[in-house]
């Protein structure tokens, strides 16, 4: 650790000694509820220098981000503009000044048109009248320029498709006279010419003079297109160095800090018997699904935002049920048609989102891990299954807590997870549906999921795991389908490489899937 | 290059997909085959008698329900309009107390309480973080609490000169109903071309997204608050003109606060805010003066009316509901992007 800070001084020195950062963030702090998120974290953003910030999920990125965009105030630490301090109270004031953030999560209103969106909060007024011709105008040009004309300034947002409203989002930045610009994972939800879209873009407002904070784990776009990289880890800065000072390799054990083999636990022995089959299932998002889960193997499910991925699982756990199609469970036929008639067979669904749908926050530990038996269950069944022990149950998912009273909402996101996992579990699932299940994880809680999960299927349960993050399903995974456009794309053997998995995601043929490396944009 | 999906034509034919245009359609249908149901009994549906009860029956609704729009759009609601229009009736018909000099301050006072009560209830509901409903529940007891404490009945007194208000027309169409026309007008200016009324949606929306593209939410919502409050004032004021004084009860006796809501969400304004809009409102008050009138001229059961009425809000909103997709999960494809994958 004191060597990487003897780095990062040296390289702050030697770049400070010609010129003054737009953005200067020193010893930036933040916790939630108690758990530390952010610990003393610098970052220095200049004008016409794209910075890369990259560390894992929980790492603290976004939170950075946001206290630098004035989403969320700082614990502790300050942040200066040109030299001076400044304290943003509201997104609002940091928009002012010039500072505008991308949300990985869009924030764009679906009933309003796409101009209507770009403007929001910033409407020109003409003689006390909103300024729609110029809007409409504004707009459109902002949307030539991304090479984006095809879209209409007046289309309402909901009735585009993903990727399109992701180029509204960034004319939504751009429209704002920007100086610093962050986003948040802009490559998510893109396809293929839209991340070469999205390079172009980013290449502009450099040339502009415009200093782009780039959160991304993508490493190869933040090869491709940073200057300088920043490394964050479990809140606290690794790394901060112009981009020639780093190999992949090192950037990765920067990142990760252990190698990758003990992040993963090796997979369990050989698959067992097929106990949930799919043929030809499909509803009005996801089309012609054939799959099989064996006992004892984790199938991992990939795609892009929208592909239908999570309709996949919410599909097989009965939130959104199939209507077409059959469902074959340890041979027989059957129908799923609520999240109640799936706990009924034997079906877990962890949800994307935890907060959401997985947890009654406001209930005890103990209410939410007895949910689903109290609720979904026959009393045949649970008389079949026997007492359950709270206690031993949250035991056995590792949860490291003894307040069994205590409302949910104050467990950290990891020990949430867990709750969710041992709600399932009290009803002796056969089939588990794990939707992000690490989303917002800290590490060592992550290593704690994937080792859960790895057991779980070691005891015969068959495992779907929808994810976004290719590390995890690579590394867990024992079979992975892609999915694309609602379709299956092509299953993968484990091992499968990033790219192989993005060829079929982005809608390109298996065959293309070894030359994936020449396709990707410059 | 995919193509996005172009706009649906809408003009010059009947867009179902669009409530406001299914609003005017049904309240077409009505008016139609409640002529002829009428004339089958040997009547006249439409007769100048007919239009002007219809209009007469939209006037104190329509004020009430333009109000209502404006807070239900920014994701609110607003149960205290009932009582707070019993309270201006009688500010205004105290203040007048039968002299015409007194006619503009009364006026004035008036919408002064009305706007310091709009003024509490979305200070209420933002600062407080009280949920709208019981906010203006609360509210709506702390008035009929006021009012039963000093009123049994009807009080005060108005001019002859402000009651023409009330019951001047213009052939068979009553002043007042101009009155709430211009401001439905006035309305439909502010929330489709002012920059406030952009925020009103936005809010409504989504309360998050606006935040965090710098709308000052809470802004948003005091003035929704206060401007339904004004509307409701506005009521209190056309019956202190019809009714020669000023009367506690009169807005409760009409269910004024549940009406409006009905009127609105049958115009095709989601409950959850951030669509509609005042023109569907409007259509939605006529339909259901239409109704009250056809039943009326039919000589139908008055607890059948009732159970009528409720029918076609709960069918109306059924129908909007299959449409009122949430934007987030279900994104329309446009067919160029779902054939697109090479």
């Amino acid at each position: 650790m004191t060597e990487h800070a003897a780095r990062t001084g040296a390289a702050a020195a030697t770049v400070s000694a010609d010129r003054q950062p737009v953005v200067s963030m020193r010893g930036i702090g933040k916790a939630f509820s108690g758990v530390p998120v952010l610990r003393g974290v610098d970052l220095d953003l200049y004008a016409g220098e794209v910075h890369a910030l990259v560390g894992e999920n929980g790492a603290g990125k976004s939170t950075l981000m946001n206290i630098l965009a004035g989403v969320l105030p700082a614990d502790a630490g300050d942040v200066q503009l040109d030299g001076e301090q400044v304290v943003f109270s509201s997104p609002r004031a940091a928009q002012q000044v010039g500072i505008t953030i991308i949300h990985q999560d869009f924030t764009l209103l679906g009933d309003r048109s796409v101009a209507e969106n770009v403007f929001l909060g910033r409407e020109p007024v003409r003689a006390g009248r909103v300024d729609r011709a110029r809007m409409i105008a504004e707009t459109q040009s902002l949307l030539a320029d991304l090479g984006e004309s095809g879209i209409s300034p007046r289309t309402a947002v909901r009735r585009l498709p993903v990727a399109k409203q992701q180029v509204v989002e960034i004319v939504k930045a751009l429209a704002v006279d920007a100086r610093v610009i962050a986003m948040d994972e802009p490559t998510a939800a893109l396809a293929d010419h839209e991340v070469a879209l999205l390079y172009t873009l980013v290449n502009r407002l450099r040339e502009r003079g415009i200093a782009v904070l780039y959160v991304s784990h993508r490493l190869r776009e933040v090869f491709d297109l940073a200057d300088r990289i920043t490394v964050l880890k479990d809140g606290a800065l690794v790394a901060s160095r112009p981009v020639r000072g780093f190999s992949t390799d090192e950037l990765v054990r920067c990142m990760v800090g252990r190698p990758l083999s003990t992040f993963y636990p090796p997979a369990a022995g050989p698959a067992g018997d097929v106990v949930l089959e799919l043929r030809g299932a499909g509803n009005d998002r996801i089309h012609g699904v054939d799959l099989e889960l064996r006992a004892g193997q984790i199938l991992g499910v990939a795609g892009l935002q929208g592909s239908g991925r999570s309709a996949l699982a919410r599909a097989l756990g009965g939130a959104e049920p199939f209507t077409s199609g059959e469902v074959i469970l340890t041979g027989q036929a059957r129908r799923i048609r609520s999240p109640r008639s799936a706990a009924r067979l034997g079906i877990a669904h962890l949800t994307e989102d935890r907060k959401g749908e997985g947890l009654a926050l406001r209930q005890s530990v103990r209410d939410n891990t007895l949910l689903v038996r109290r609720s979904a269950l026959t009393r045949a069944s649970r008389r079949r299954l026997g007492e359950v022990d709270v206690a031993a149950l949250l035991r056995s998912v590792e949860l490291n807590t003894t307040r069994y009273d205590g409302d949910v909402a104050h467990l950290s996101g990891g020990n949430q997870q867990k709750v969710v996992l041992a709600k399932w579990l009290a009803a002796h699932p056969s089939v588990l549906l794990v939707d992000e299940p690490t989303r917002g994880i800290d590490v060592g809680a992550k290593a704690a999921i994937y080792q859960l999960l790895r057991d779980l299927a070691g005891r015969g349960a068959a495992i779907l795991m929808v994810s976004s993050e290719l590390p995890e399903l690579i590394g867990l995974s024992d079979r992975i389908l892609v999915m694309h456009d609602g379709r299956p794309a092509g299953e993968l053997a484990a091992g499968a490489s990033e790219e192989a998995i993005m060829a079929l995601a982005t809608g390109h043929s298996t065959e293309m899937a070894d030359k994936a490396d020449d396709r990707v944009p410059r | 290059m995919t193509t996005p999906p172009a706009r649906r034509p809408v003009v010059g034919r009947v867009d179902f997909s669009n409530p406001t245009h299914s609003v005017y359609a049904a309240l077409a249908a009505i008016l139609v085959s409640g002529s002829i149901l009428v004339a089958l009994q040997g009547g006249v549906y439409l007769d100048s008698a007919g239009v002007l009860s219809i209009l007469s029956d939209s006037t104190a609704l329509g004020l009430v329900a333009i109000g209502q729009t404006i807070v239900i759009l920014c994701r609110s609601l607003d149960l205290s309009v009932a009582l707070l229009i019993g309270l201006c009736s009688l500010v205004a018909a105290e203040i007048m107390d039968g002299r015409t000099s007194m006619v503009v301050p009364a006026i004035v006072a008036t919408l002064a309480v009305a706007a310091l009560v709009g003024l509490a209830n979305g200070l209420i509901i933002t600062k407080l973080r009280v949920n709208a409903f019981i906010a203006t529940l609360g509210m709506a007891l702390i008035l009929r609490g006021l009012l039963e404490a000093r009123y049994t009945g009807p009080a005060g007194d108005t001019p002859l000169s402000f009651q023409q208000v009330g019951y001047t027309r213009i052939g068979p169409i009553p002043v007042s109903a101009l009155i709430v026309l211009a401001l439905a007008a006035a309305t439909w200016w502010y929330l489709t071309q002012s920059r406030a009324g952009y925020h009103v949606y936005a809010v409504g929306g989504s309360p998050e997204i606006a935040r965090l593209s710098g709308v000052r939410t809470d802004r948003t919502i005091i003035s929704a608050h206060v401007l339904c409050s004004l509307a409701a004032g506005i009521t209190g004021l056309y019956f202190a003109a019809r009714l020669d004084s000023g009367s506690p009860f009169v807005g409760t006796d009409g269910a004024y606060d549940l009406q409006s809501i009905a009127a609105v969400v049958l115009g095709g304004t989601l409950l959850a805010g951030g669509r509609g809009g005042i023109v569907g409102t409007i259509g939605g008050v006529l339909i259901l003066a239409s109704l009250d009138t056809l039943f009326d001229d039919l000589g139908v059961n008055p607890f059948f009316k009732d159970v009528v009425r409720g029918v076609v809000i709960i069918v109306a909103v059924a129908i909007y509901a299959r449409r009122a997709v949430d934007p987030r999960r279900r994104v329309e494809r446009s067919p160029a992007e779902a054939g697109a994958a090479p």
